[in-house]
């Protein structure tokens, strides 16, 4: 029942959140010194690439490493970890797109070869790159080990992609939120409004998520009625 | 002892039933053959047995081993397989390929020219695999089986393309191998007319056993 | 593990040491691709620009793509893979026989692609050995991935999947190795693309250590 309450609040919550961000992002907070209405977008590229880069693509990882554990090995997992896959690749196709929106007239340019822009666009290529793995493999049990294999070896990269603004000298900006000895570097509305916008990006990742899933569950099912029907298709040319 | 025991076993490749419910007992030191046409399922029957390929549904339990849930790698050591495509590497030399294979198990390389004796390639050994005729090339696999010595023998539709001789001595190996204590299962298109062997032959079609007839003596 | 990967390593060398694929195609190949590299940046820029470490690697990826194929292929038809499933092999030596194998015949053609990038691309000489520990590195990494993605792709897959699933994987390879052998040619720090390298190399060889056995399964 606690299940259901949830699932059912789970649409309401992620529209609410999404409008008070977008409210609070546009109308209430204000404008930033330097970058003017531009820094708006600092209520939604984050947010989404947060999604993209650890909710979604970790999901997906974890998801993967559970199934790959004989213990905790189901369908289930293997449908969680596409589904989430599916969801990053929107999330991070959004993030490049925002952070290009946000570069064109910060930087001069719609794309830059810096270390983090590149390796969000790596993982894209790695979330595409799994998809393609699995549309290559007819049988069942092998995609779903080869694509989560492969979701464990893309997940080697988030790290890369999380130190790179450390590592590499970029056009990225540093640390947005906090600074290196975790100091809030953004005040008062603001900060409330940025962390709605996680929030309420983090709900729409959920509620996405759950709405591919139960596709998958229904796609499930019709494979094991034809299986069933082939199945006994199959033992009918025996008696023939 | 059984060797063998399936129970319902079903095979599923791409969501196509391969087999659709074997119940099978093949005791040990047997020969065995599995008849049936194109698609009956005699390969895929040969590949679950071999740990080849993993077990769907049904129970199905070889050499001691669980397939629903054990270790099929631990099954694969233990058996030997001689397909009707080329088994082995066809750069490398006759020789080289057994000794790849007893190194691999740790056996020792000895036991090389004894089995290249036996299946009468000893004048080939240093011959590239890709270089035999077809008759060779199956000689080569049931001499690496030799050199393997498994217990559970499973060869797919060795009598094809045999000619006569080849045939006989297929048959001697075989029954000397069982005579040994091995258990052997064969696939075959049709029952085996040999003079030497009178193996248990099993029917099969659209994934299933339709027919068993015990072997008698010879 | 150990006495596995050896003898899988032994195989694969001797199989190339008879069919001489890598020598006389994948070879020839990755020195077309270096004299393609130079037309295309044009006889002005050819042998004037930085381009050289770039073009280098991207060469050496393609040069990978190929032997990660070749070694795929080695394992033959689905009968040798049978029966050489039933030798129960060590995957994880397995894994690291088939890594090693590449990394060598990966180190011999890297070898002859920096010696044309030294003459046709102008790299520096003393830039390009100061930077040939971090080049066999990189390629020993690019080994490692590509065993590990040519395991997940499996023969069927060994054409045309294989550059997509193992191209995103070897993206920060070929920064890290570009960045080194840059830096080297202009006296610069290499340790942190170093750090890269070997990390990437202990990753992709725990990984296929701890997951090629899993993947054998999928075949």
């Amino acid at each position: 029942m606690v299940k259901t309450v949830a699932s059912r609040l789970l649409g309401p919550l992620t529209l609410g959140l999404l409008a008070l961000t977008f409210w609070l992002g546009l109308f209430v907070t204000p404008p930033a010194k330097v970058q003017g209405n531009l820094a708006r977008l600092v209520y939604v590229h984050p947010a989404i690439a947060w999604v993209a880069l650890y909710v979604s693509f970790g999901t997906a990882t974890i998801a993967s490493a559970l199934y790959l554990w004989r213990r905790t090995r189901s369908g289930t997992m293997d449908r969680i970890a596409h589904c989430a896959m599916e969801v990053s690749v929107v999330f991070i196709a959004l993030t490049l797109i925002t952070g290009s929106i946000w570069g064109r007239p910060t930087w001069g340019v719609w794309w830059a070869w810096d270390a983090r822009l590149t390796s969000t666009a790596v993982l894209g290529l790695f979330a595409l790159a799994y998809l393609a793995l699995r549309r290559a493999t007819d049988d069942p049990e092998a995609r779903a080990t080869r694509a989560a294999v492969f979701a464990l070896v893309a997940a080697v990269n988030v790290p890369i992609i999380h130190f790179s603004v450390q590592w590499w000298k970029t056009l990225h900006q540093g640390a947005t939120v906090f600074t290196a000895n975790r100091t809030l570097l953004i005040h008062g509305i603001m900060a409330w409004t940025l962390l709605i916008s996680f929030l309420g990006f983090t709900a729409l990742f959920f509620w996405l998520l759950r709405a591919r899933y139960r596709l998958e569950v229904v796609r499930a099912e019709r494979e094991a009625v034809a299986f069933a029907e082939a199945l006994e298709l199959r033992r009918r040319e025996g008696v023939a | 002892m059984a060797v063998v025991s399936l129970e319902g076993a079903v095979v599923t490749s791409g969501g196509y039933p391969l087999l659709a419910g074997v119940d099978l007992v093949v005791e040990a030191e047997t020969l065995t053959v599995a008849t049936g046409p194109n698609g009956a399922g005699k390969t895929s029957l040969l590949r679950l047995l071999g740990g080849l390929v993993g077990l769907s549904a049904g129970r199905a339990s070889v050499c001691g081993v669980d397939l629903a849930g054990g270790d099929r790698r631990a099954l694969r050591r233990r058996v030997g397989w001689l397909g009707h495509e080329g088994s082995f590497y066809d750069e490398l030399s006759v020789r080289e390929n057994l000794v790849f294979a007893a190194r691999a198990l740790g056996r020792p390389t000895s036991s090389i020219d004894a089995a290249l004796e036996r299946v009468g390639l000893a004048s080939r050994s240093d011959t590239a695999a890709r270089r035999l005729s077809a008759g060779q090339r199956r000689r080569l696999g049931l001499a690496w089986l030799l050199v393997r010595r498994a217990e559970l023998w499973l060869l797919d539709e060795p009598y094809a393309s045999l000619d006569d001789e080849g045939r006989d001595f297929l048959d001697a190996l075989l029954a000397d191998v069982v005579a040994a204590g091995a258990t052997v299962l064969v696939s075959a298109h049709d029952p085996l007319r040999s003079a030497r062997l009178a193996p248990r032959t099993l029917a099969m079609a659209g994934g299933r056993v339709v027919a068993d007839r015990p072997g008698g003596s010879r | 593990m150990i006495a596995t990967a050896l003898l899988v390593a032994g195989k694969d060398l001797r199989i190339e040491a008879r069919s001489r694929v890598l020598l006389w195609q994948v070879l020839p190949f990755g020195v077309v691709a270096l004299v393609l590299a130079g037309i295309a940046l044009g006889p002005t820029r050819a042998g004037h620009s930085d381009a050289g470490p770039g073009l280098f690697y991207l060469v050496a990826l393609f040069v990978t793509l190929l032997a990660v194929n070749r070694s795929i292929r080695i394992e033959g038809a689905s009968g040798t893979r049978s029966s050489v499933a039933t030798l129960g092999l060590d995957p994880a030596g397995v894994f690291l026989g088939k890594a090693l194998a590449l990394a060598l015949e990966l180190w011999a053609i890297g070898a002859v692609l920096l010696a044309g990038s030294v003459l046709l691309l102008h790299a520096g000489l003393a830039g390009t050995l100061e930077a040939a520990p971090s080049v066999a590195v990189t390629l020993a990494a690019l080994a490692a991935a590509g065993s590990l993605y040519g395991a997940l792709c499996g023969r069927e897959g060994a054409t045309t999947l294989l550059p997509a699933i193992s191209f995103p994987g070897f993206v920060p390879l070929l920064i890290a190795g570009e960045r080194a052998y840059h830096s080297a040619l202009a006296g610069g720090a290499l340790w942190q693309w170093w750090v890269i390298s070997l990390v990437a190399l202990a990753a992709y060889v725990a990984l296929g250590v701890l997951l090629y056995g899993v993947l054998e399964e999928s075949w």
